[in-house]
């Protein structure tokens, strides 16, 4: 799915990646985990393509084509998906808009036709209920004054209709209580499948109980220090990350 | 100015004696000892008319019947309208629809009514909009003969709104016109007035209206201007309307561009329950100059007036906001708000905007502000990293800008035009059943 090798990257000259690999199989969950500071947002602002962030060397491969080459929107129809730690509000951008345009604008780049309007409707329907979201949210501006868990459920929402074949989700389960937590991960989670890959960055271990990944990755200082399966969570929450620092410093 | 002194002599010479022709060699000595404003007067600082000062005009009393049919056919709003089309100042009968309104008849053209009553159209002419207005207001009296009078009886209801058409087309030199429209609107009385400006590509004219307007006691007008010009039309309005007793008038302004446009305001609110509501959007592209002066006089106590504006300004265009109310002294209980957003494209783009409140009472309600800003760049990334390209993301953002204005833009094709024009081609709309 995805082939990132020795990837490094500047955010205001400053080197925050420095020689960062990672390859996704299709039908994979990774989770990325470490302290602060670590690079975990760098890696997902890079790969989704947000300016400001100067790649300086290395590569990513999506799905055998050159990810660093394409515009922002091109990794979008491409099939690759970033939820947004930060979710963005736009005031005067109804929601049920931006869902059908950016529908449609994956489509039309795999030359298929726009979604009829009942179908588009009856399959925003549904994924609104499975996220417990009202039909009212539709006519909302874009996050315009939805609470955090609000908005992060929007965003498993436009995963959910858009369908993308990597889905990154950046700190999605930060500001969450538990309840909206679960919401999320049940979202989440109805994504896995064979030819579907996903990519969790997080701060906290709870969220691991929800979403089980197939392996778990510890970056530090802008490298993967440690790789593991899930046991590498209950090890990381027992000791923390000094153990494994200590080698890197 | 010995063009425009030729021109005159020409225009009013075969004009019969009498009060309008005196009037309009007041109106063009008031022109030539005033000239064209110079950044030095206070209300043209940010407006320079040098460049139009420079410009050759000349006065058509005819028009290319082809040429104009072309131009309307080609930028038709296809509304359910009376119509009356105006070709570089000149009436256009074989272009305007009145013929349903014969029974009661509302509006006609100007010429006609100079004709046909000349002392009640005259008695009209200048009572709000005279010759020491303003040197634009004094040269389009001067050379006043077309336009259009617009009379509503009282307690009449128009079913259909009228629709003026200003067509501008090229010709081998280019035109000047200066219509006026006169407008009385009787107690009670209810209409929608659209006026749409409209340029060919190749056109460079110079429009010059005036509108005057009376709305007596509890009258509506509802007024949508919608001008658009090539990158070498002059363009200056000004609108001059007169409110009684709880009347009111509620505009839209949507001026989308000129080389030169400027675009006067004033309503006087003479009678308790008067409320006017401005809602206007400037949007600019290239070197693109536009203005818009707002002034509303609370001369009553109990009056409201609401002002919206916005400026879109791409490339090098530039754009100037000014809105004065004021309140005069013994009106109590007044209600002004006024609120000005700008958002600049490009980083040449510019604008110069000032509010100002002179109040003289004191129990009013009085707000103003005004913001100017560029498209949020972390919501251009939000919709870019959806899979929507650039273009129609900064389309999109650009109309959700301007959507408080045009949101309220009575008339649907109008609001698609508008769209159209600020944002490009998007997506429809989606339409939801509401459940």
């Amino acid at each position: 799915m995805i082939e990132i090798k020795d990837l490094h990257a500047k955010v205001e000259g400053r080197e925050i990646l420095k020689g960062l690999n990672l390859t996704i199989n299709p039908g994979e969950i990774h989770a990325i985990m470490g302290p602060n500071g670590a690079g975990k947002s760098t890696l997902s602002a890079v790969l989704a393509g947000r300016e400001g962030y100067e790649v300086t060397g290395g590569s990513v491969t999506f799905e055998g084509q050159d990810l660093l080459d394409m515009e922002v929107e091109e990794r979008a129809c491409a099939g690759l998906m970033l939820a947004f730690q930060y979710p963005v509000e736009i005031p005067g951008v109804k929601n049920v808009y931006l869902l059908k345009a950016a529908l449609n604008a994956q489509r039309k780049a795999r030359g298929e036709p726009e979604i009829e309007a009942p179908a588009f409707m009856q399959l925003v329907r549904e994924k609104l209920k499975f996220m417990k979201m009202d039909n009212s949210f539709l006519h909302r501006a874009v996050n315009e004054g939805f609470s955090g868990g609000e908005k992060k459920r929007n965003e498993i929402l436009q995963m959910l209709v858009l369908e993308p074949k990597l889905a990154i989700l950046d700190e999605i389960d930060s500001g969450l209580d538990i309840d909206a937590l679960k919401v999320v991960a049940e979202g989440v989670n109805s994504l896995r499948a064979a030819n579907r890959s996903i990519l969790m960055i997080t701060h906290y271990q709870r969220l691991l109980d929800y979403i089980v990944p197939d392996f778990i990755h510890v970056l530090a200082d802008g490298q993967i220090i440690k790789s593991g399966d899930k046991s590498l969570a209950l090890e990381l929450e027992e000791k923390g990350y000094d153990w494994l620092l200590e080698g890197t410093a | 100015m010995n063009q425009y002194s030729e021109a005159f002599t020409a225009f009013n010479k075969d004009a019969e004696s009498g009060w309008l022709k005196s009037q309009r060699i007041a109106a063009f000595a008031r022109f030539e000892h005033l000239g064209f404003p110079t950044p030095n007067v206070e209300r043209w600082k940010y407006t320079d008319t040098k460049a139009l000062a420079r410009r050759n005009f000349t006065l058509k009393r005819d028009y290319d019947l082809k040429a104009a049919r072309e131009l309307l056919n080609s930028r038709d709003l296809q509304l359910d309208a009376y119509r009356l089309v105006l070709v570089n100042g000149v009436y256009a009968p074989e272009l305007s629809d009145l013929d349903a309104m014969q029974d009661a008849v509302v509006i006609e053209p100007l010429s006609e009514a100079l004709d046909k009553e000349l002392e009640l159209t005259c008695g009209m002419m200048g009572r709000l909009a005279g010759i020491d207005v303003d040197v634009f207001t004094a040269m389009n009296f001067a050379f006043a003969g077309e336009g259009a009078v617009i009379r509503l009886g009282n307690n009449q209801q128009l079913k259909k709104p009228l629709l003026l058409v200003y067509l501008s087309t090229a010709s081998e030199t280019p035109v000047m016109s200066h219509p006026r429209v006169l407008l009385a609107a009787g107690s009670n009385s209810e209409m929608q007035l659209v006026e749409y400006f409209v340029g060919a590509e190749d056109a460079g004219n110079f429009t010059n209206r005036v509108l005057e307007g009376v709305l007596e006691r509890n009258a509506q007008l509802r007024h949508t201007l919608l001008q658009s010009g090539s990158d070498n039309e002059w363009w200056v309005g000004r609108v001059q309307i007169e409110q009684k007793r709880d009347s009111r008038y509620t505009c839209h302004h949507m001026n989308l561009g000129g080389k030169l446009v400027r675009d006067d305001l004033v309503a006087d609110l003479n009678g308790e329950g008067a409320e006017s509501s401005f809602s206007g959007l400037l949007f600019g592209r290239n070197r693109q100059h536009l203005d818009i002066h707002s002034l509303v006089n609370h001369n009553a106590p109990l009056t409201n007036s609401f002002e919206n504006y916005k400026a879109i300004l791409n490339d090098r265009a530039r754009g100037v906001f000014n809105g004065k109310v004021i309140v005069k002294r013994d009106s109590q209980k007044i209600n002004a708000q006024q609120s000005n957003a700008n958002l600049l494209l490009s980083d040449q783009a510019e604008i110069d905007t000032k509010p100002e409140l002179e109040i003289y009472a004191d129990d009013v309600k009085c707000s103003h502000g005004a913001t100017t800003g560029q498209l949020d760049e972390t919501a251009l990334f939000y919709l870019r990293a959806r899979g929507i390209n650039e273009t129609l993301a900064r389309g999109l953002l650009t109309l959700a800008f301007a959507n408080e204005v045009i949101d309220q833009l009575p008339i649907p094709e109008i609001y698609r035009l508008v769209e159209t024009t600020v944002a490009g081609q998007l997506p429809q709309q989606v339409e939801l059943e509401l459940d």
